[in-house]
C-alpha cells in the first residue's frame, strides 16, 4: 500500500495494483473536501477540508468555516476518500519536453486572423443600419 | 383613539424583550468559544453566538434611533439586572454541551418564527431587520436540528443526556412566551402577532424534530412556565453574567478596540 501524508487520500500505485486507503471506520471522523462557489454558474473551487461524521454535518461546518468571510452562493462537500488522484512521484507525466512546443496553442499564429475577423465583423455591423434606412 | 405614546411604549418593550434575549443567550453561547467539542463546531457555534449579539446590536440601534434610547453600548452594558427584559431561559448557565445545544434548538426555533412573524410588522424598520436576518436564522435552525437528531440517535449515553437536557430546559423555554401588558395593543396595531400565536407555531415546529430524534417531550399539560424575566425578575445567574460582560465598560465607558 502506498504511504501518503494524508492517509485519507487514495493515491494510485502505478507500479503495483491500486490500493485502498488505510483508516478503519470510526477511527477518526472523515475529512470532506470543500468546494466554494461565489456566483451561481461559476466553477466551485477547492478551498480546504473539514472533519465531519457525514456530508450533512460537513456542509453545516463548511458554511461557517469557508462561507462566512467571502461572498458565497453554494458549497460542495465531497468525502476525501472519494477523490482519486496521482502520486506526487508521477508528476513527470505532466512535464512537456521542449521540442513539443507545437502542442501548445501559443505556437499557432492566429492573432492576425482574429484581428482580420474582428475588422470584418465591425464593418458588417455598420452595414445593416444603412439597409434599414433604405427600407 | 389610542395615544401614540402608548404604542411607542409597547414597541420599545417588544424590542427590549427580543434584544435582551439575543444579547444574553449570545453571551452564554460565546462561553464555548475555544472550548467547543471539535474545531469545526467551535467555529460554527461561536459564529451563531456572534450572530445573536449582532441581532441585539441591531435592535438596540433601532431603540436608539427610533425612540431616543441611549446608544447600544450604554443599553447593553449600562443597565442594572432588573432593567433586563430577557427570559430566564437565556441566562441559565451553559451546562454541558447537550444542554447548550437543546437550549440553542428551543431558542432559535422560537427566534426564527418570531422574526418571520415580524417580517409582516406594521413597524417598517423592524420588518426590514427581520427580513435581513432571515438567512442567518435558517442556518441556526439547520445547525440545531442536525445536532439534536445526531446526538439523540447516537449512543445510549448521548440520548440520555439529550433527553435530560430537554426535561430541564422545557419549563424555562416556555418562559420565552411570557405575555406582556402590551399584548393586545401590539396585535391590534399589527406590530407583532403575539406570544400565544408564536408559542403555537413553535410547538408545531419543534415536535416533529423531537419525534424524529426519538426524544420524548415532557408532559405538556401541568408545566408551569418560568415567568418573570420579561418584567425584570431574574435568577441568580444573570448578575454574574452582567458583571463579566460589562467589566471593560465599567472601567472605561469610552473604550474601543
Amino acid at each position: 500500500m502506498v504511504t501518503s501524508l494524508d492517509p485519507r487520500i487514495r493515491r494510485a500505485d502505478l507500479e503495483h495494483s491500486p490500493a485502498s486507503s488505510g483508516l478503519n471506520p470510526n477511527e477518526h471522523w472523515d475529512t470532506f473536501a470543500i468546494f466554494h462557489q461565489d456566483k451561481r454558474g461559476t466553477a466551485h473551487e477547492f478551498v480546504g477540508i473539514v472533519h465531519a461524521p457525514d456530508p450533512e454535518m460537513a456542509l453545516v461546518f463548511a458554511k461557517e468555516q469557508y462561507g462566512r468571510r467571502k461572498k458565497t452562493v453554494n458549497i460542495w462537500a465531497v468525502r476525501s476518500t472519494d477523490i482519486y488522484t496521482f502520486q506526487h512521484k508521477d508528476e513527470d507525466m505532466f512535464s512537456t519536453v521542449p521540442e513539443k512546443t507545437y502542442r501548445e496553442a501559443s505556437g499557432y499564429p492566429v492573432r492576425k486572423r482574429i484581428n482580420k475577423y474582428l475588422e470584418e465583423l465591425k464593418a458588417m455591423r455598420h452595414k445593416p443600419v444603412e439597409e434599414e434606412e433604405e427600407a | 383613539m389610542i395615544e401614540q405614546v402608548k404604542i411607542n411604549e409597547a414597541m420599545k418593550n417588544l424590542l427590549y424583550r427580543i434584544a435582551d434575549d439575543e444579547l444574553i443567550i449570545g453571551h452564554r453561547n460565546s462561553e464555548w468559544t475555544g472550548l467547543g467539542p471539535i474545531l469545526e463546531e467551535d467555529i460554527a457555534f461561536s459564529s451563531i453566538a456572534q450572530d445573536q449579539i449582532g441581532h441585539a446590536v441591531a435592535l438596540y440601534s433601532l431603540l436608539h434611533e427610533q425612540f431616543a434610547e441611549p446608544n447600544p453600548d450604554a443599553i447593553a452594558f449600562g443597565r442594572s439586572e432588573s432593567q433586563f427584559h430577557s427570559s430566564q431561559f437565556a441566562e441559565l448557565p451553559s451546562g454541558d454541551y447537550a444542554f447548550s445545544l437543546v437550549r440553542h434548538f428551543l431558542f432559535d426555533h422560537a427566534e426564527s418564527l418570531r422574526y418571520s412573524m415580524l417580517t409582516e410588522s406594521s413597524f417598517a424598520p423592524l420588518a426590514a431587520l427581520a427580513k435581513k436576518i432571515k438567512g442567518e436564522l435558517k442556518y441556526h435552525v439547520l445547525h440545531a436540528d442536525l445536532w439534536v437528531e445526531k446526538l439523540s440517535k447516537g449512543t445510549e449515553e448521548s440520548h440520555a443526556r439529550m433527553q435530560s437536557a430537554l426535561n430541564e430546559a422545557l419549563t424555562y423555554a416556555y418562559g420565552m412566551f411570557e405575555p406582556s401588558q402590551y399584548e393586545e395593543l401590539l396585535i391590534e396595531q399589527g406590530i407583532f402577532g403575539g406570544e400565544r400565536t408564536l408559542q403555537q407555531k413553535w410547538m408545531e415546529a419543534i415536535l416533529p424534530i423531537i419525534e424524529r430524534a426519538n426524544l420524548t417531550l415532557p408532559m405538556i399539560s401541568g408545566i408551569d412556565p418560568i415567568f418573570g424575566g420579561r418584567s425584570g425578575y431574574h435568577s441568580d445567574y444573570l448578575q454574574p453574567l452582567l458583571d463579566e460582560m460589562s467589566e471593560v465598560y465599567r472601567m472605561d465607558p469610552s473604550a474601543t478596540w
